[in-house]
């Protein structure tokens, strides 16, 4: 910290700069060329949808992956970091949005990891502690040093991560997410270190998803979009609605509701459902909710990291357990039944995470597909090769998986046929009701168009469906309806005619009361 | 896919596809190659090794361990491990001895001498029941299964050694006179030739087969033990299969324990000591995959053999029995190396 001398800040002097980035993975373009600057004692914030290339950006510039073409420019030479540690040394540091913490150790020993202060007796503990609690005096965080990790709340730790962060004495700092585990008194006292930073000359490069909150500490805001960088502005020139439209652009076109039919009965009914936080600290994750889906109408559930969506999900497909509340589904009380019950009975979940919830790795993409209506084809003891194989093949066919055949393995699948094997492995179910926890995640515009315009289909049909996602223009495409969740209830509900603002308003800290 | 490569793709390339066609082929084959080899190099050293009655003094010798490693794949499939295996095998003999001896029914003051059928009976229920507790402690109360088996592995000697007070039972013939002789029927007698137990190994792989290939159970093992998550949320009943799959190996361990006494013609607590480690050797020879989700009964039966033709061909050629501990240490880890090779490779395809 002390080596940090204030510095006369030259007006709008570029300490760091991307020039014509692009990185590629395999066929997959992150970036597209992007150029982006970060000012001496400023804060740059970065908007952009999941997936607009914000952390390719950040990984480029703290050294940990190395752009395909263009050029880095520290100080006004460029500049190429072969790790981490080297954009380290160069003052580069970066706060990850997932945690990167031995919670087993104490927050010393957190802080100092890798980097141990060394005295003739082995490591001087003394001396890492009294600058542990250096900082954390700054930090106006009453936690003590020696406290392991694992005791500490989340927003505690994302508060150890930061200090870590300026131990290094870093010149620029990349802060992705730091907000998303904080409270709102802790996200002050964030903002007030970053307002002293960056009087000191500290360069703070700004992700978050809550814009409103962005906007209060920015100086400079950038827009990513595909991998493109469509604005740039410094605050005093922008708004709210400047970085949504911005963001989410005007030819995001993946459909729109299915028309031309009446919704039939009532197919799924929630009634004041109360989940707790699964991994046992005091709150409700889902919070006394209650809604109703009809069959054939598609319901679109919008809301930050943390809302309660996949909780909510996850419950009603009888991964969780409710507190209190019914779920019933075409009238009949399901709360009682297993996965496998509710799934035969026509209620069924496309998991968030396809890797560790949706797919068996060591099957085949067939096996995949088959994987939840076994019994199905089983005849006697025995499956029928026959009625599965032509299970299988309607499948494939149905959802039009891209595979070299049933037999392929599942990992030889690109990300988005493997999201339509889960999906079509939960429609090979024939449910009355499917729910997809954020089917479009890591998939790309082609076959996020492509689910959609599947799911459209077989609301036509009468399948009522639920879909999470955090991106707003995923909503206004195929859903007649859209539920905005925040804190485990339901902070607003509109119809597809709504505008991308407000539903992003309805998200956000700031306006529920 | 090598017929359509061959006339789609210039010279050069085909050849190189071909020879890795031949190279995939011999690390998916290597346990079969493994024991013609094995078969090979020890009828050339011996000429008793290649005799039709030495390959079936050996296979009833292989029985005993393949019986194990069938529950164990099962186990092994399913993502776990079950160390308790040897001693089921132990704790099953000693009742069946014990049966065998006459139960005293005090109250009643007779002494019941149950027909070798009821004895086999009996036996097996009780090695489901020490395999259901294994997979109940294991499913339900998430005791880690070495945790779990390595506890039920002491419990289940411990009570063998308690019933017999450390001796052993040897007279398990029975007496015409209470009809329940037959019991040595396991262990001697031949059908066609062969004998009795290679014939219940042979029964035994087949169903166990059938099951894992064909059955709705079979898949439910195989998904679970990939990834229990994504199978319980495809509605698969992911806890009772992990009970049925421990329990399944309790009651192979049973049949083991009741070939092997008598095999032995007697039943002694300290049966079977490490014989859950050949099986999970055969079972990793065999090529399933120790993280679950990967493997077969075939090649199952393929690593059973290994080890056994190994082992006997080293006593027929009269090398010391510490060389037999160092050859089989070695193939074990040869057969993990070509495992994690197999695997890998795959995982980066």
């Amino acid at each position: 910290m002390n080596a940090i001398h204030p510095v006369a800040a030259v007006e709008d002097e570029v300490v760091l700069a991307a020039r014509n980035v692009a990185k590629s993975y395999g066929a997959i373009q992150a970036l597209k060329g992007v150029n982006f600057d970060i000012h001496r004692g400023q804060v740059t914030t970065l908007f952009g949808e999941n997936g607009a290339g914000k952390s390719t950006l950040m990984r480029i510039l703290s050294g940990i992956t190395t752009p395909t073409t263009g050029e880095i420019i520290l100080d006004g030479a460029p500049i190429t970091f072969a790790s981490a540690t080297e954009a380290r040394d160069s003052g580069i540091s970066i706060i990850h949005q997932e945690l990167s913490l031995a919670p087993n150790l104490s927050v010393r020993d957190n802080i100092f990891m890798g980097r141990e202060i060394r005295g003739p007796m082995g490591v001087d503990f003394a001396e890492e502690e009294r600058q542990t609690r250096a900082l954390m005096v700054e930090l106006e965080e009453d936690i003590d040093p020696l406290t392991p990790v694992e005791d500490l709340r989340l927003g505690q730790q994302q508060i150890v991560e930061i200090a870590r962060a300026l131990s290094y004495d870093s010149r620029i700092l990349i802060m992705d997410e730091p907000t998303s585990a904080l409270s709102a008194s802790e996200v002050e006292v964030l903002f007030k270190v970053i307002r002293d930073l960056t009087s000191r000359g500290v360069s703070i490069v700004y992700i978050s998803h809550h814009l409103e909150e962005a906007l209060q500490i920015t100086d400079h805001a950038v827009v990513l979009r595909d991998g493109v960088m469509t604005a740039y502005a410094p605050r005093s020139d922008i708004d709210l609605e400047w970085i949504v439209r911005n963001m989410v652009g005007e030819n995001y076109d993946l459909g729109s509701p299915p028309t031309g039919y009446e919704f039939g009965e009532t197919a799924l009914s929630i009634r004041n459902l109360t989940v707790a936080d699964p991994s046992g600290a005091d709150y409700n994750v889902v919070d006394d909710l209650s809604l109703d889906v009809k069959a054939g109408e598609i319901v679109c559930i919008y809301g930050l990291m943390g809302a309660g969506r996949t909780e909510l999900l996850e419950t009603i497909a009888g991964r969780l357990k409710q507190e209190t509340g019914d779920i019933l589904l075409n009238g009949g009380n399901v709360s009682p039944l297993s996965i496998g019950q509710r799934i035969a009975n026509g209620l069924a979940l496309v998991p968030e995470d396809r890797q560790k919830d949706g797919l068996v790795q060591t099957m085949t993409v067939g096996q995949n597909l088959s994987l939840a209506s076994i019994m199905d084809f089983t005849r006697g003891i025995f499956t029928s090769r026959k009625l599965e194989s032509d299970l299988i093949e309607t499948s494939i066919r149905k959802v039009t998986v891209k595979t070299s055949g049933p037999d392929a393995a599942i990992g030889s699948l690109s990300g988005g046929n493997q999201q339509k094997v889960v999906i079509g492995k939960i429609l090979a179910t024939d449910p009355k009701v499917i729910m997809l926890d954020e089917p479009s995640r890591g998939i790309d515009i082609g076959a996020k168009a492509e689910v959609f315009r599947l799911l459209a289909e077989r609301a036509r049909e009468g399948l009522a469906v639920i879909y999470s996602t955090s991106e707003v223009g995923e909503c206004l495409s195929i859903a007649h309806r859209i539920i905005v969740m925040h804190r485990g209830r339901i902070s607003a509900e509109f119809d597809s005619t709504i505008s991308k603002e407000k539903i992003m308003a309805a998200s956000g800290e700031a306006v529920v009361a | 896919m090598s017929v359509t490569s061959a006339n789609t793709q210039p010279v050069a390339k085909n050849r190189q596809s071909r020879e890795h066609n031949i190279g995939r082929l011999l690390l998916e084959g290597r346990a079969f190659f493994a024991l013609i080899a094995i078969i090979a190099v020890f009828s050339f050293l011996s000429p008793h090794y290649f005799t039709v009655g030495n390959f079936l003094i050996m296979s009833s010798h292989v029985a005993i361990y393949g019986i194990l490693a069938i529950g164990m794949l099962l186990v092994i499939l399913n993502g776990g491990i079950d160390l308790s295996v040897g001693s089921i095998l132990a704790l099953s003999g000693v009742i069946a001895g014990f049966q065998m001896q006459g139960i005293v029914l005090d109250a009643f003051g007779v002494i019941v001498y149950p027909p070798v059928w009821a004895v086999v009976v009996i036996t097996c229920v009780v090695g489901a029941l020490v395999g259901a507790v294994n997979g109940i402690l294991i499913a339900w109360f998430r005791v880690p299964a070495f945790v779990a088996t390595l506890g039920v592995m002491y419990v289940a000697r411990g009570i063998a050694l308690l019933m017999t007070n450390g001796l052993t039972y040897n007279n398990l013939s029975g007496d015409p006179s209470l009809g329940n002789t037959g019991f040595d029927w396991l262990g001697f007698n031949r059908l066609f030739g062969v004998p009795i137990s290679v014939l219940v190994l042979a029964a035994l792989a087949i169903v166990a087969g059938l099951m894992l290939s064909r059955s709705a159970f079979g898949r439910w093992l195989y998904a679970s033990g990939g990834n229990a998550h994504a199978a319980d949320l495809s509605g698969v009943p992911v806890k009772k299969v992990q009970v049925a799959v421990y329990t399944l190996s309790g009651i192979l361990a049973a049949i083991a324990g009741l070939v092997l006494s008598s095999q032995l013609t007697s039943a002694g607590p300290t049966a079977g000591t490490t014989y859950e480690l050949t099986a999970i050797a055969a079972v990793v020879i065999g090529g399933a995959a120790l993280t679950g989700g990967r493997g077969t009964v075939r090649g199952t039966m393929l690593g059973a053999f290994v080890i056994g033709f190994l082992s006997d061909g080293l006593v027929i050629i009269g090398v010391s029995s510490y060389w037999q501990t160092v050859f089989t240490g070695a193939v074990i880890v040869l057969a993990v190396l070509m495992n994690s090779i197999q695997y890998g490779s795959a995982r980066k395809k």
